[in-house]
């Protein structure tokens, strides 16, 4: 108070530093602050989710990949393309040129774009083609539609039976049993009420290839 | 319908029943008071005090809180920043050849500020874009760090309501500390060997090569994504390791994945109204608050619901059966798609589960509106809090004119400098929603952007983006090419006028009501924890966001649905 009346301007400079010191006082704590809790979120969580992952749910941790005679066929949870008769077949896929697991896409066209209009109708002349159906049967919209990711390993149990008697021509085994891998193969909502009601194409083909091989293999 | 409901039904159960428990550990919490993580945390929490330099006793006054929060903020993007511009020089995979957008300074600029404001807007693709430890060490890290110091913002801003003749509102180096190690580290560790369990992976190794069942060869992207999926949703962040988010099958591989997500989303912003009233004292003025988030989100989920569970109209020659699957997973089919999209955009959290541009118009209007709304249902984590709190406000001040009183809430009077901070509030969402959107329909860099999906659509997905950046929550309407100088400057301030802009409104009007005393109770006061003030806010919700938005609705999702 003194100085103040000797100097005015150290008084003034001093009140400012004064109102300052709380707000300086924080770059210590920012700075530390960042580098420590960076190391401790990004590096420390990380590794330890690792570890839990590579030790209690190593299938799971590294892509629960799909073998069959030691080679990696696919992923359980990535679709793939099919496009022979007597395989099941996914969804329409907007995942790169389809099915690039490497470039995840939805088509992310409007209800109401020309091109998703006829990309759906086209598709759907393909299956009912395919499939032996007349031009107004009812086709279950997951066989027509692209999925969000382009990666969708699932289709509905309703598109799969629509598949069946096609695959057990090709196949030359009975309906019957194509159903029954249908159904063995259907998983429901998860805990009874999430999602809906699903069966993985890739499954479902690698139970076929087991239980009723294709007439000519390669 | 009955099962999609069964479902909407069973998350809102879980939520309001969490919220109560979940409310009073966030209320002991950051009050300091012992939990049964003590013996553990506290000897981290000493030690990370020491080395910050942080008296845990030497609290701050509403302005030093706020630069604090802005100053970690604005360290964070730099640094991440920095470490997107030489992210290409970081060992490990994924393999160089697969990274095929380039990281030019405007879109790491974007990315930065993107993650550290909670936003996670994304003008790239993950797995083609970035390194495995871009992910880990930049983004994971960030996830974690905005959404604490988002947290520690709502904690601080109710203390404003709690507290009397007080000029101080906490310490945020010690509220993101505990939010960090009591709320967000153990939550995010048993949520991701829940979504390991599942089937999300966390790896290190190059892409897989695999050879499918018809001789092709296939290559499927991995990475450590476990690290990011759980914590991008519960600091309701929500920006995706690969490019469609949550719809992609390692992101989220089952119906249990994405439920599991969504609690993570929701269960802490609804608990902040029990903390609320917990703090204040006022425990049933907390749930009224959740009961008014509680009503519009079964209001949005019904419009959602009903738009997307109808055949598409568009589709009808092609004798379709089932809701509109364009863009959807089967595993989610539309019920939980859409629930997806419901809680996303009102908790501030990007991680769509499904193609919202492939939605039906008045579908994808839901998210819209949720976001211009200003995440106010449920909200994002932390900052869920004040936005409710601000409309509350308006709420009350509407009241206190029709009773002819001065408006007060909680006891806190709303005078005429409360009044403009929150008017202020108010009005900053359409002021940067609107102006940039028009910006972009006449600039053509910004019409540049809108290639794919012409007219009303266009004008939709244009407006969605700045909805998003601006609520800091950063969902796509994916078909917009953001990533261009234009898209990534304009929703870069349109986030960071989110994030630091509303929390700075906050604070302030937060102090204030710090410094003041309490005004009595008596007969002639609003009563602001009834199921009639409630309803007050509701009305006030709608009457504002209709002022702010009706006309860009009605050119965008209205008019498109109005076209068949």
């Amino acid at each position: 108070m003194t100085e103040a009346a000797t100097s005015p301007e150290t008084s003034a400079e001093s009140e400012r530093s004064r109102a300052l010191a709380p707000y300086l006082a924080q770059l210590r704590p920012a700075i530390v602050g960042l580098a420590l809790l960076t190391l401790i979120t990004g590096a420390l969580y990380p590794v330890l989710i690792y570890g839990i992952g590579q030790i209690a749910f190593s299938a799971q941790a590294n892509g629960s990949l799909e073998r069959r005679g030691g080679v990696v066929v696919g992923s359980r949870l990535i679709g793939q393309p099919f496009a022979r008769p007597e395989y099941f077949q996914p969804r329409p896929s907007a995942a790169g040129a389809g099915y690039d697991a490497t470039q995840s896409s939805g088509t992310n066209l409007a209800p109401a774009n020309p091109k998703l209009i006829g990309a759906v109708a086209d598709a759907s002349a393909a299956y009912r083609k395919l499939n032996g159906l007349t031009p107004d049967a009812p086709l279950p919209i997951d066989a027509v539609t692209s999925s969000g990711s382009g990666l969708d390993p699932d289709i509905t149990p309703a598109n799969a039976e629509l598949q069946a008697p096609r695959i057990a021509t090709a196949r030359g085994v009975p309906e019957a049993t194509v159903r029954s891998l249908i159904a063995s193969h259907t998983r429901g909502p998860d805990l009874a009420v999430l999602g809906q009601s699903r069966v993985s194409v890739l499954e479902l083909n690698l139970a076929l290839d087991a239980t009723a091989p294709p007439r000519h293999p390669k | 319908m009955i099962a999609r409901w069964l479902e909407y039904a069973l998350f809102l159960a879980i939520v309001v029943g969490l919220a109560r428990p979940a409310g009073l550990y966030l209320a002991r919490v950051f009050a300091g008071e012992r939990t049964w993580l003590d013996p553990v945390l506290r000897p981290v929490e000493h030690g990370l005090h020491r080395l910050l330099g942080v008296r845990p006793e030497a609290e701050m006054s509403a302005g030093v809180y706020f630069f604090s929060f802005v100053l970690f903020g604005v360290l964070g993007t730099l640094v991440l920043f920095a470490l997107l511009m030489i992210q290409l020089a970081l060992p490990g995979g994924p393999a160089d050849h697969y990274l095929s957008t380039p990281m030019t300074p405007d879109l790491a600029l974007n990315t930065a500020i993107s993650f550290a404001t909670t936003t996670t807007w994304q003008a790239y693709a993950g797995e083609s874009t970035l390194r495995y430890l871009t992910q880990t060490i930049g983004l994971v890290s960030q996830n974690f760090l905005a959404g604490g110091a988002g947290l520690a913002v709502g904690i601080a801003f109710i203390r404003g309501f709690a507290r009397e003749k007080s000029a101080t509102i906490g310490n945020f180096w010690v509220d993101l500390v505990r939010a960090l190690l009591w709320v967000l580290l153990p939550i995010a560790l048993v949520g991701a060997v829940i979504l390991m369990w599942q089937g999300v992976p966390m790896n290190l190794t190059p892409y897989t090569q695999a050879h499918t069942l018809e001789g092709q060869t296939q290559v499927i992207a991995q990475g450590p994504v476990a690290a990011l999926e759980l914590i991008k949703n519960l600091g309701t962040n929500g920006g995706g390791f690969f490019n469609v988010n949550a719809a992609h099958p390692y992101e989220n591989p089952t119906p249990l994945t994405g439920f599991v997500a969504l609690l993570a989303i929701a269960v802490l912003p609804a608990s902040m109204t029990i903390a609320f009233g917990e703090m204040t004292g006022r425990r049933r003025a907390g749930w009224v608050l959740l009961g008014v988030m509680v009503a519009m989100f079964v209001a949005g989920l019904w419009v959602c619901d009903l738009a997307e569970a109808a055949p598409p109209a568009h589709l009808a020659a092609a004798h379709v059966v089932g809701g509109d699957m364009e863009g959807k997973e089967v595993r989610f089919g539309v019920g939980d798609s859409v629930l997806t999209a419901v809680v996303t955009s009102n908790g501030a959290t990007g991680s769509y589960s499904s193609m919202h541009d492939s939605f039906e118009p008045l579908g994808v209007m839901v998210p819209l509106v949720n976001m211009m709304l200003g995440e106010i249902i449920f909200g994002g984590l932390g900052t869920g809090i004040y936005g409710v709190i601000m409309i509350t406000l308006v709420a009350v001040f509407l009241g206190g004119l029709m009773i002819g009183r001065t408006p007060a809430y909680l006891g806190k009077k709303v005078t005429v400098a409360e009044t403009k901070l929150v008017a202020v509030y108010m009005l900053l969402t359409p002021l940067v929603v609107m102006g940039l959107g028009a910006v972009a329909l006449v600039a053509k860099e910004g019409l540049a952007g809108l290639g794919t999906n012409a007219g009303p659509h266009g004008l939709t997905e244009a407006i969605f983006a700045y909805a998003s950046s601006m609520a800091n929550n950063g969902q796509t309407m994916a078909s917009l090419n953001a990533n261009s100088l234009f898209w990534n400057a304009t929703t870069g301030v349109a986030m960071l006028v989110g994030r630091f802009g509303m929390a700075g409104l906050a604070l302030v009007l937060a102090g204030r009501f710090a410094a003041q005393g309490r005004q009595a109770v008596t007969s002639g006061s609003l009563p602001d924890d009834t199921v009639a003030f409630g309803l007050l806010v509701i009305g006030t919700v709608i009457i504002v966001g209709a002022l702010n938005f009706f006309p860009a609705l009605a050119l965008g999702p209205v008019f498109e649905a109005l076209q068949r």
